[in-house]
């Protein structure tokens, strides 16, 4: 079991009619890992984790999970898994408690462990005292939570998380975190999509990112931002802009290992931002402002998916 | 075929599980019971109303050579109605509520349940709410004289078998429902047919093109099944009737669970 990987996939495809959303992809997901799909919207996420839960067939290509076909073995296989949908669907004409008693059902646990398995994870989710309630009146947080009470209902080894945290305020995004960071550490192997660059970094052993239904970058959070950027970014606004920008991107040229002029200011990628600095400053450049940082998982999304916004 | 279809699929224990999500649905308060009770009462407000109040207008009724009061002949076809719009109201609104708006089934299905089984588990729930009201509004034409006990206790199991039809029709036509609007539409199919299938007039007053389009569709299958038990008159014709129905109830359910299998796992 060890060297054989949760998930496994070749050559997967789906298509909708004319339309491709995934486009021939590979993956291995080793057991225990914290894996997640980076990509814009559209760029085929959550058609991939669809197939992955066994609720949507691929095209062609294969699909094994948890040592499984993912097209013959579904239900086995779902009863292993642990679903976080992108949208909650609680259902509103149930209590909380019930929610994850009538879920746990699904899995063919008993009424008695059911229960038993609800309050536990209520606690777990910090929602104990709103088991009586309905699911209405609860925050975007609190929804989530229990959402993903609901996921692991049945001990998964595996747990799907679709988009996690959007739409959160940061109080409850951490505290999200903090408790897939607490399932991880049981063993869980966790395989999410986002597009925040930080929750990648604080959740993701490894990651891919995907776009136009391609894999386009795989590895490490740090491996992914030393092959596709550099050590630090260079941020810098100059007066006239955005008129003025590329202008000031040609004279720019060579400062780093890459220049990226935006309407309002030019990205400079450099391994050393004290020395372009310093050089910035000999070629007789003035900017209005400056600003050096570390490179992010954003700088190499963005590096790879582009600039354009996608609908 | 269907049959056998159906069952080397089914786990009884996730059908179960199913029917057991309605059942946590009255567990979780008032809102569902005020749903369930309010539907029982529209078939009972017609007998009283038409059956007994215009009845005492229009006497007494010989059909087949029968003579009866309206009230008796007007009754086993509400029976038949509650057990056809208890089990519509499950199958339609219900479902069509939780397929596309609340996303239950999105959630069920993401849990080792099938689609036929999502199905199976509607449909078994929509007969227990159909038979639930049909059982009380024979309790109540007992007690109004309106059917003999014995009779009573014959014509039960016949209204389980048009809830399970119209169920599956119910649930067949929901999974091709676009939204609200459409349910205006069936709302007026639905009012057709109970007012023309042998509900409160004979179909044979009918002129015979009229007669012939009635006797094509469904709630004129029960109705006729329904009252032939309830007045004790017993003939080939019933067991045509029922298999009318039960082949209804057969193409529904397989149609739900083909259409569910299509829109919810692309």
């Amino acid at each position: 079991m060890a060297d054989q990987p949760l998930i496994y996939a070749r050559g997967l495809v789906k298509r909708f009619g004319e339309f491709t959303a995934v486009d021939g992809i590979d993956l291995d997901v080793a057991p225990g890992e914290a894996f997640g799909f980076l990509g814009p919207n559209g760029a085929g996420k959550s058609s991939t984790m669809r197939m992955i839960g066994c609720v949507s067939t691929p095209t062609a290509g294969e699909l094994r999970i948890l040592g499984m076909d993912a097209v013959h073995d579904g239900p086995r296989i779902r009863a292993r898994l642990g679903v976080c949908p992108q949208l909650d669907n609680l259902d509103p004409d149930l209590t909380v408690r019930e929610n994850l008693v009538t879920y746990a059902r699904y899995f063919g646990l008993s009424r008695a462990e059911s229960r038993r398995r609800a309050d536990e994870l209520l606690e777990f989710v910090q929602l104990g005292d709103r088991a009586g309630g309905k699911v209405e009146p609860l925050s975007g947080g609190m929804k989530r939570r229990l959402t993903i009470a609901r996921a692991m209902v049945n001990e998964p080894d595996l747990v799907l998380l679709d988009e996690p945290t959007t739409g959160l305020d940061p109080q409850a995004r951490h505290l999200l975190w903090e408790r897939l960071f607490r399932l991880k550490q049981r063993g869980t192997t966790l395989v999410l999509t986002t597009h925040y660059m930080d929750e990648a970094e604080q959740l993701c052993d490894r990651l891919v990112v995907m776009d136009g239904g391609r894999i386009v970058a795989e590895g490490s959070p740090r491996s992914l931002i030393e092959t596709y950027s550099t050590a630090e970014v260079v941020e810098l606004r100059f007066p006239g802009m955005p008129e003025a920008g590329s202008r000031y991107a040609a004279a720019l040229e060579g400062v780093g290992k890459r220049v990226d002029p935006l309407p309002d200011r030019v990205l400079v990628y450099v391994d050393d931002g004290d020395a372009a600095l310093a050089e910035i400053q000999r070629r007789g450049l003035e900017p209005s402002s400056v600003l050096v940082r570390r490179s992010t998982l954003e700088d190499v999304f963005l590096h790879l998916t582009g600039r354009t916004l996608v609908d | 075929m269907v049959t056998t279809l159906v069952a080397s699929r089914l786990s009884p224990g996730r059908v179960g599980a199913v029917i057991g999500r309605n059942v946590g649905a009255l567990r979780s308060g008032p809102s569902y019971w005020i749903v369930l009770v309010s539907g029982f009462f529209e078939p009972l407000l017609y007998l009283l109303s038409i059956g007994v109040g215009v009845g005492a207008l229009v006497g007494a009724l010989t059909v087949d050579g029968r003579t009866m009061s309206y009230a008796s002949f007007v009754a086993p076809a509400m029976l038949a109605v509650s057990a056809m719009s208890g089990a519509l109201a499950e199958t339609t609104f219900n479902f069509f509520f939780k397929l596309k708006y609340m996303k239950t089934f999105e959630a069920v299905l993401a849990t080792p349940v099938r689609p036929i089984e999502i199905a199976v588990g509607e449909l078994v729930w929509s007969i227990v709410r159909g038979s639930l009201y049909t059982a009380i509004f024979l309790v109540v034409m007992v007690a109004m004289g309106l059917v003999e006990p014995g009779w009573a206790l014959a014509a039960f199991p016949a209204t389980v078998l048009v809830g399970l039809a119209f169920g599956g029709l119910g649930m067949a036509v929901s999974t091709l429902m676009r939204g609200w609007q459409d349910f205006d539409l069936m709302g007026t199919g639905q009012f057709a047919l109970f007012l023309f299938s042998g509900t409160f007039s004979p179909v044979r007053d009918y002129p015979a093109g009229v007669e012939v389009l009635i006797q094509l569709t469904p709630l004129y299958h029960a109705v006729e099944l329904v009252r032939g038990l309830c007045m004790g008159v017993l003939g080939w014709g019933l067991l045509g009737h029922a298999a009318y129905l039960v082949v209804l109830a057969g193409a529904g359910i397989w149609f739900a669970s083909r259409r569910l299998t299509r829109v919810l796992c692309d």
